[in-house]
């Protein structure tokens, strides 16, 4: 049975907004806080810890999204563990973003001038009083443009979710689309709404990249 | 909990598996290709192009870098034949690929573009080089070195994004895991398998990308 695409229709797409935001949030925090201990580790004076890292962000940069996500919810199966679609996409986007992040910002903390790590442990700063206090506060100011702009990617991947079963945003696009058959409509209004959640970002990524850029050179 | 891998069911179908990662090689030159031309043409039309030009070219670079691919290829596959165009799931793979890259690679070429200081070309003009030969070596390879890190990079995220067009059936490296995962319901090892092999791709064709680096743009410039 074909339904018209009415208010209904598009407040289901709207309520399905919310999902895509919670998988966005959990990924950016949890990619944050891993992707923090990347960075640390791919800068690390250890080589150990750098090979380690730098495999890390190798292997999540070098294959796509996708299959991490398939990985994440069928390998859980392997391991005897019941993994639903949601648990499988929060946690598969929070590994892929730790990864990107972590090589964000190690490009920001390697770009801390070499004075300023010579200084702080002239002045007798030991590893993480020289990070917390020197270079970290003045790695945070280069980090914050190209974090919102990956912010974006995070939004845009969520949709990935979609494919292992996961009713966001774009799930619920086919879903209605379904219903519906008006595809230009329904796909048209769920790019819509991406572009509302994304396009503000970007814009305020660009306007703190020039900002920053000015001042540093 | 023990799980018994059984890897022999997904290597028995090594020759499927060879023509899917096949096609997501073609897929991924064939739009770079198209993508890079679209690009061009973009980037030009952005940086010298009438108003209403710039306008339009924006807005395509914007919609496109701001949407999901996901969503994209939906609009072309379901979106376009209900306008009466007839899409296989192959041709809308590649169109949907063309229409994305083309917008990266559009800001890519432009900031190439816009690296070339204008000094520099009154001063190759001012040596008595003819147009051509200002826009040849003094205009296009710097500007192609300045761009062909982030194209490179670029075509990497296109040939793994690639992984996506599986989500309408295009026959492609995924598409072909879904089929055999279908057959044999060994999931996790199928999926590792294709993993290993996107990865194996992106790090040849990163060391093949980094070694013409070296051949074609060795010369050493100061641009400081």
């Amino acid at each position: 049975m074909i339904r018209a695409f009415g208010t209904n229709e598009f407040l289901f797409l709207l309520s399905a907004v919310q999902w895509t935001l919670a998988l966005s949030v959990i990924a950016f925090i949890g990619g944050g806080i891993v992707g923090l201990f990347v960075a640390l580790a791919r800068t690390a004076d250890a080589k150990p810890l750098r090979w380690l890292a730098t495999g890390y962000i190798q292997i999540f940069q070098g294959t796509p999204l996708l299959m991490q996500l398939f990985l994440v919810f069928f390998g859980a199966t392997v391991l005897g563990i019941d993994m639903n679609p949601w648990t499988a996409a929060a946690l598969g986007l929070t590994l892929n973003t730790s990864a990107f992040l972590g090589e964000i910002w190690r490009g920001c903390i390697q770009s801390v001038p070499k004075g300023q790590w010579e200084a702080a442990s002239a002045l007798g700063l030991r590893y993480p009083g020289l990070m917390r206090f020197v270079i970290l506060p003045q790695a945070v100011k280069v980090a914050v443009p190209p974090t919102v702009g990956y912010l974006v990617q995070v939004i845009k991947g969520t949709s990935l979710a979609a494919i292992i079963g996961f009713v966001e945003l774009t799930r619920a696009g086919q879903i209605v689309n379904n219903a519906t058959f008006q595809p230009f409509l329904v796909f048209g209004i769920v790019a819509a709404i991406y572009f509302v959640l994304c396009w503000p970002l970007s814009l305020l990524s660009a306007r703190l990249e020039a900002r920053y850029a000015a001042p540093t050179r | 909990m023990t799980y018994d891998f059984q890897f022999d069911a997904v290597l028995a179908s090594w020759d499927y598996l060879l023509n899917g990662a096949w096609l997501t090689i073609k897929l991924s030159f064939g739009a770079m290709a198209i993508g890079l031309v679209v690009g061009i043409a973009c980037a030009l039309g952005k940086t010298s192009g009438p108003r209403p030009v710039r306008w339009l070219i924006n807005a395509y670079i914007e919609i496109i870098r701001n949407t999901p691919f996901l969503v994209q290829i939906f609009l072309i596959f379901f979106g376009l034949p209900t306008m009466g165009v007839r899409l296989s799931p192959d041709l809308a793979a590649l169109i949907a690929m063309v229409v994305n890259v083309g917008a990266y690679a559009a800001e890519i070429i432009r900031a190439g573009i816009e690296s070339i200081h204008k000094g520099q070309i009154e001063a190759g003009l001012a040596l008595g080089l003819r147009p051509l030969q200002v826009f040849r070596h003094i205009v296009l390879k710097p500007a192609l070195r300045t761009v062909y890190p982030a194209l490179t990079s670029q075509f990497i995220l296109l040939m793994l994004s690639s992984s996506i067009v599986s989500a309408i059936s295009a026959d492609e490296l995924t598409s072909v895991a879904n089929n055999i995962q279908s057959q044999t319901f060994r999931s996790f090892e199928i999926y590792i398998v294709v993993t290993g092999i996107y990865l194996a791709l992106a790090l040849m064709f990163s060391a093949l990308f980094a070694g013409i680096y070296r051949l074609a743009f060795s010369y050493s410039i100061d641009r400081r």
